[in-house]
């Protein structure tokens, strides 16, 4: 946590060294029409006008935003970048006051909601990762699970580690008879609104608790905040099972299940297995898409979106120019740093459609 | 607001100078008095105005039921209003003995040179914000606790009633027990405190008459120091008992986050502060007017309290001055 605060001052310290120095360069980035001015990968873009940019929402693509964040504003330093976290529904809410320039979201505005925004929104895919089924079983190194057992397990149904339908999937592990410990998420999340989602999908019949970023947890069950207090509860306790991004599961040393994706293999979480699972994945008109459950032999089927949301219309030319030229960057350049921080980067087909609406951005 | 001022104050150059300032602190003092019921009652006003569409929709069902699924816009906060009240009053059973001993410990056994140091590192508790509080209880404490929550539930396993209240299902670190405990650190700086002032107000007479009877320092205790403070005491614990009501963060990070009601100490739950903590940035419509109601629920909660505890108070000192 010191780590990201202090990555987070730098652009900050940077910024107001230069700021004086910078005051009396205009920007040069007015190439309106095609939009693709920013997409150049190797050469480095045209200096921006001092600006900043207020960002906020899901905590789930926040190691992401916060490594293209320090990378974009070291190649421009009059450009000041923040993103402040606090789960997607505080983002949404931000963007709706207009308080933020840009906001991180894992779930889409709901259709009675779209009235409460100033104007037209625009949403960009950035990244994906997996949820992890992690587990915590000294004896049992390679569980498979499938997502009827997921959802009898985490209604409750399923109470202890040797349960048949655990064996039916497993058959050649020795399971102990322990309890089963399920932890989930304390507080609303984005995180937990991808996993139901993924059962509701995957297990329409096993599973009633519908998705939403809280259901009714059964009782009994353990909850932590943010996924690195479920990941905690899940490495402290024996016969633990939560779900986890990648990231912080990965982290905490956490062992994760290979889930039975929707041709029936059993697929272990990985970045490539995400992307995938992208590959697979239909995009709607307006760039949302759903890599849950996806197609494919290789397709790890609880795999997250998450997007960044922007008004359309930016009146500011200064704001305009930077948000374009932040977005170019967090699909180019950015798209290979994800892997350095869990994430995978966005199939050609996804990130073509994404550069191309930077250029709806208009005044 | 008895007042005896002259009615017909002196004008002219005869006036003394201490009229004006009399008067000018008189209403200054009056308007701080009268501050505090406005700033209440705008607080119950928005708070209860912010919850009125929830209150609206669910009706009575809000405080009655304890089915709390904001997805399918069922708004039941009774398992809360138990979390939070069993909590605290773990807290109250735990730290109320620790905190009367140490009070007598430092006003009536203690060697004078070491009451100081004693009372100076009670009130340092005090000074730990709650979020450390609920870290260290969330990150040491509790998978501490798990082991000898198990051993305790064995060993009353067979007993019955105590074996309920010493089960979990499953046992857990984040229980009603756990936030119940750390609760009880927390309130034991301020009832301490109040009790050690209250005792130091017992006068000397009345315990050297009991000395003089023979009495034995216990017995002493007893017999000038217990009576003389019960309302001092009653005021601490309820102060103790406010401040557990509404101890947010520390609560939301070890009770668990699992509202049910369960009679199971060693299990998880939730209490009112702890969910308004945890959902309020994500909320919205109904379930965020929901959240504000929980706000109206601990107010009424602590009123209640505070009314009970003061009707207590006052008979206790009724029948204590018709007994002398």
């Amino acid at each position: 946590m010191q780590g990201s605060r202090a990555r987070m001052l730098v652009p900050l310290v940077l910024t107001l060294g230069l700021v004086a120095t910078a005051c009396g360069s205009s920007s040069s980035s007015t190439n309106k029409g095609s939009g693709n001015g920013s997409s150049s990968t190797t050469a480095p873009a045209a200096k921006l006008a001092a600006t900043t940019l207020n960002g906020s929402g899901s905590t789930f693509q926040q190691a992401f935003d916060e490594t293209v964040i320090q990378e974009f504003t070291a190649q421009q330093p009059s450009v000041t970048i923040t993103y402040a976290g606090g789960g997607s529904g505080q983002g949404q809410t931000d963007l709706q006051g207009g308080l933020k320039q840009w906001i991180g979201t894992d779930s889409l505005v709901k259709p009675e909601d779209v009235a409460k925004y100033k104007g037209p929104f625009l949403y960009f895919p950035t990244v994906a990762a997996p949820i992890t089924i992690s587990y915590n079983l000294s004896a049992v190194k390679d569980l498979k699970l499938s997502a009827d057992t997921i959802a009898k397990i985490f209604e409750g149904q399923i109470k202890t580690w040797d349960d048949a339908a655990i064996k039916a999937d497993n058959p050649s592990a020795s399971l102990p008879s322990t309890g089963i410990t399920v932890a989930h998420r304390a507080e609303p999340s984005g995180t937990t609104a991808n996993f139901t989602k993924y059962l509701t999908l995957a297990a329409p019949t096993a599973w009633t608790l519908g998705t939403d970023k809280t259901v009714a947890w059964p009782s009994g069950q353990q909850a932590g905040n943010a996924n690195s207090g479920v990941a905690q509860i899940v490495h402290d306790t024996n016969g633990a099972i939560g779900y986890v991004d990648y990231s912080d599961a990965k982290a905490a040393g956490l062992v994760f299940a290979s889930i039975k994706n929707a041709g029936g293999k059993y697929v272990a979480p990985s970045l490539e297995s995400a992307t995938a699972a992208l590959a697979g994945a239909t995009v709607a008109a307006d760039l949302t898409y759903n890599p849950l459950n996806a197609a494919g032999a290789a397709a790890y089927p609880i795999t997250s979106p998450t997007f960044v949301m922007v008004y359309a219309s930016q009146p500011d030319p200064a704001v305009r120019a930077a948000l374009k030229a932040f977005l170019g960057y967090m699909l180019g350049d950015g798209q290979q740093s994800a892997k350095s921080v869990d994430f995978a980067g966005l199939p050609d087909s996804i990130l073509t459609k994404a550069k191309a609406q930077i250029a709806k951005i208009g005044a | 607001m008895t007042t005896t001022l002259d009615p017909t104050p002196l004008a002219g150059p005869d006036r003394p100078p201490g009229r004006t300032t009399d008067r000018v602190f008189r209403t200054v003092v009056f308007l701080a008095g009268a501050l505090v019921l406005i700033i209440l009652a705008l607080i119950a006003y928005t708070l209860l105005q912010a919850s009125l569409p929830v209150l609206r929709s669910t009706g009575l069902d809000y405080v009655t039921s304890d089915l709390w699924d904001p997805s399918k816009a069922a708004f039941g906060t009774l398992a809360f209003t138990y979390g939070t009240v069993v909590s605290s009053l773990i807290a109250l059973v735990l730290a109320v003995p620790v905190s009367v001993g140490i009070a007598l410990f430092t006003t009536e056994v203690a060697p004078q040179w070491l009451r100081k140091p004693i009372v100076y590192l009670v009130d340092l508790l005090a000074a730990v914000p709650s979020v450390v509080y609920g870290l260290w209880g969330v990150l040491v404490l509790a998978p501490a606790l798990t082991g000898f929550y198990q051993n305790w539930h064995d060993l009353f396993s067979g007993v019955p009633g105590l074996g309920t209240l010493f089960d979990g299902a499953p046992i857990s670190g984040r229980s009603f027990m756990t936030a119940g405990l750390i609760l009880a650190i927390m309130i034991t700086p301020i009832v301490t405190s109040i009790a050690r002032e209250t005792f130091a107000t017992v006068p000397q007479s009345a315990k050297d008459a009991a000395h003089a009877l023979g009495a034995t320092r216990w017995e002493m205790i007893r017999a000038s120091v217990f009576p003389h403070s019960r309302s001092g005491l009653v005021a601490g614990i309820l102060i103790g008992l406010g401040r557990a009501l509404g101890e947010t963060i520390a609560v939301a990070l070890v009770i668990g986050a699992s509202p049910h009601i369960s009679g199971r100490l060693f299990s998880s739950g939730y209490s009112l502060a702890a969910v308004i903590a945890n959902d309020f940035g994500e909320a919205q419509g109904d379930w965020k007017s929901a959240l504000i109601g929980m706000g109206v629920v601990v107010f009424v909660l602590t009123f209640v309290v505070g009314i009970v505890a003061r009707t207590y108070v006052a008979r206790v000192e009724r029948r204590v001055a018709g007994e002398a």
